[in-house]
């Protein structure tokens, strides 16, 4: 019996030590759900820092239901501002896209690194223009007298379409990334016998390129949606109306209170993590394709 | 004719705008920040007046700067560290063939769908330090203390570990000439380990994917004849495999590299600048400056100082895959 067991270990042993390896490196990719889990489901007497691994008694969803109603406007801001910032931008991507793989023009291949350096900036370096610019648009704005109802589409300083703005201008070298390197496979004959069938530039997009470009849009929109929803720094600094600000500013203050709760603030974390985590889910595939166009060509 | 440079046209006029729009938010806004840390505004109404150089000299001079420096390099050297040798790790036993390979690799991976504050809320809780006073655990140090290890105080420890000013290397450093090398300024901060577990948590499962799809590259025959000359599976990956991931290690130092060096979110939601700044890094002070303290022109040279070493990673980067994809 303990021979064949030796012999047993002697043939499987390298098999057995990679799966325990990946069980144990899967310990510490989920120890911080477990935790986010298991103390969002805790009342708040039980909810402290001795008790962190330990399961709840009497599993409730009351923190769910308070971190909700406390993040819940930022969630519909977060929504507002996501959404048509990542439809917009993945347009832009595209059609850029397709100008600089179908149609380049002398100096294309030079401005394409210029424009893709604008992903990689420390946005901290355009930030104070960028407040000072978005307040001069609200000012202007009002110099305009603008109405009222239609103050909320006007991309300033302190509103949800100025973060869109800057969302949508700041992806414009990811998703152009994206869209010329998807649209540079496309066999230049297609264009071509396109263009001597009689179609003009705009007939070319739509009758060949944009039929077979949604792979490329899911992987830009799902990479937007995360990267907008995600985004902290400009969030931060561009919403000073408590009344605007997107989920992640309404979480670093939620966790920075006063007063720990901490099952309000890991049911928060969760719920704020939630919409991410549902796309990666779902459409995974285009999320890791996305991640590696991010490195460029690897 | 006429329709191909009408169209030609057309084409320019589409880009035109993304072209514009860089031109002004990027470089525009990058050189507008620039005279704005040459200038005297200091205070919330803007002052542009011309100031030289003064706000990088006193920059550099200022201590919290320096030790932000000392942070940044050490977070960068560990980061990267640790993300290369785990997700290298992690991609290589993914490669064996084994079962349930996909599941594992949506797991490693999922972190990178999570914002930072996530994380950074998460793991503020779970290396909160226990009372050092009573030796009451808390966190993972539950955990830790069942093999062993004692309290740990995580980013609330303000230890600098430095080479020792009288020990032997320290007079010897001394007499050489490099005695500034046993000052803190060139020490390890430990709270700074927190900040590197929580971002190699979420940043690593973006490695291992890099480096598996980089295995997967690598035709099989290749090994397949490394093995039939005799060579050792060790040697097979010494000699073929690991200078084939080359070129991804490359992009891996880049991408990381560069989100360390302007690391901001993590660091806000986690511990802010800890104790002695044991945490603080440029991103964070130059926020800190500019839109709590209204030092704007200082502000402003934090910017362009992020800015500068970014560049020099990512600009060399740039160059080189432009040219490489011109010559395909």
């Amino acid at each position: 019996m303990k021979g064949a067991w030796r012999q047993w270990l002697l043939r499987h042993g390298g098999r057995l030590g990679i799966y325990l390896a990946l069980i144990a490196a899967s310990a510490f990719y989920l120890l911080p759900v477990y935790v986010l889990v298991v103390t969002s489901l805790k009342p708040y007497a039980e909810a402290n820092l001795a008790g962190m691994w330990h399961l709840p008694s009497a599993p409730s969803l009351e923190s769910f239901l308070r971190a909700f109603e406390q993040l819940r406007p930022h969630f519909r801001n977060s929504f507002y501002l996501t959404i048509p910032a990542t439809l917009l931008s993945s347009l832009l991507g595209s059609i850029n896209g397709y100008v600089l793989s179908k149609w380049r023009f002398r100096g294309s291949e030079v401005l394409f690194p210029i424009m893709l350096f604008g992903m990689f900036i420390p946005y901290q370096s355009v930030l104070i223009p960028l407040v000072q610019v978005l307040q001069k648009v609200n000012a202007a704005a009002e110099v305009l007298r603008i109405p009222s109802a239609l103050r909320g589409l006007v991309p300033g300083y302190g509103s949800i379409a100025g973060l869109a703005f800057v969302h949508i201008v700041y992806g414009i070298p990811i998703t152009t990334l994206i869209f010329r390197n998807y649209y540079a496979t496309v066999p230049n004959e297609l264009v071509e016998a396109a263009k001597i069938d009689g179609a003009n530039i705009f007939k070319v997009y739509r009758w060949v390129l944009f039929p077979i470009s949604m792979p490329a849009f899911a992987v830009v929109m799902i990479w937007q949606f995360t990267s907008i929803w995600n985004e902290f720094l400009f969030a931060l600094v561009l919403t000073q109306n408590p009344a605007i600000r997107p989920v992640t500013v309404a979480l670093y203050n939620l966790a920075g209170s006063y007063i720990v709760e901490w099952n309000v603030q890991m049911a928060g974390a969760l719920l704020a993590a939630l919409p991410t985590l549902l796309v990666y889910i779902f459409l995974g595939r285009f999320f890791m394709r996305g991640l590696l166009a991010g490195a460029l060509k690897g | 004719m006429r329709r191909v440079s009408w169209d030609r046209l057309i084409s320019i006029l589409l880009i035109l705008p993304s072209i514009l729009a860089i031109a002004v938010f990027v470089y525009g806004f990058i050189a507008w920040s620039g005279w704005v840390s040459l200038s005297n505004w200091d205070g919330l109404p803007p002052d542009l007046s011309w100031a030289g150089f003064v706000n990088y000299v006193r920059l550099f001079a200022n201590p919290r700067f320096q030790i932000d420096i000392r942070n940044t390099v050490v977070f960068t050297a560990f980061f990267l560290g640790a993300c290369i040798v785990l997700g290298m790790g992690l991609a290589i036993l993914l490669d064996q063939g084994i079962r349930g390979e996909n599941f594992f690799r949506s797991l490693f991976l999922f972190p990178m769908a999570i914002s930072f504050i996530v994380t950074g809320v998460t793991w503020r809780w779970l290396l909160a330090p226990g009372d050092p006073a009573t030796g009451r655990l808390t966190g993972i140090n539950v955990l830790l203390n069942t093999v062993g290890l004692s309290l740990f105080q995580w980013y609330t420890d303000p230890t600098v570990v430095h080479i020792p000013p009288d020990g032997a290397v320290g007079q010897f450093l001394h007499q050489v000439g490099l005695g500034f090398l046993t000052t803190p300024n060139f020490g390890i901060p430990l709270a700074m380990f927190s900040i590197v577990i929580a971002a190699t948590w979420q940043m690593s499962g973006y490695v291992m994917a890099m480096y598996l799809a980089g295995l997967r590259g690598i035709p099989e025959e290749l090994r397949e004849a490394a093995r039939v000359d005799g060579a050792s599976e060790w040697q097979v990956y010494q000699h073929i495999v690991f200078p084939l991931l080359r070129p991804i290690t490359l992009s891996v130092v880049i991408v990381l590299g560069h989100i360390s060096l302007k690391i901001f979110d993590l660091v806000a939601a986690m511990s802010k600048k800890g104790p002695g700044f044991a945490t603080d890094v440029p991103a964070y002070f130059m926020f800190e400056t500019t839109f709590q303290g209204d030092h704007y022109s200082q502000g402003a040279s934090i910017a362009i100082f992020l800015l500068v070493t970014v560049s020099l990673l990512v600009v060399p980067y740039l160059i080189y895959s432009t040219r490489r994809e011109a010559e395909v």
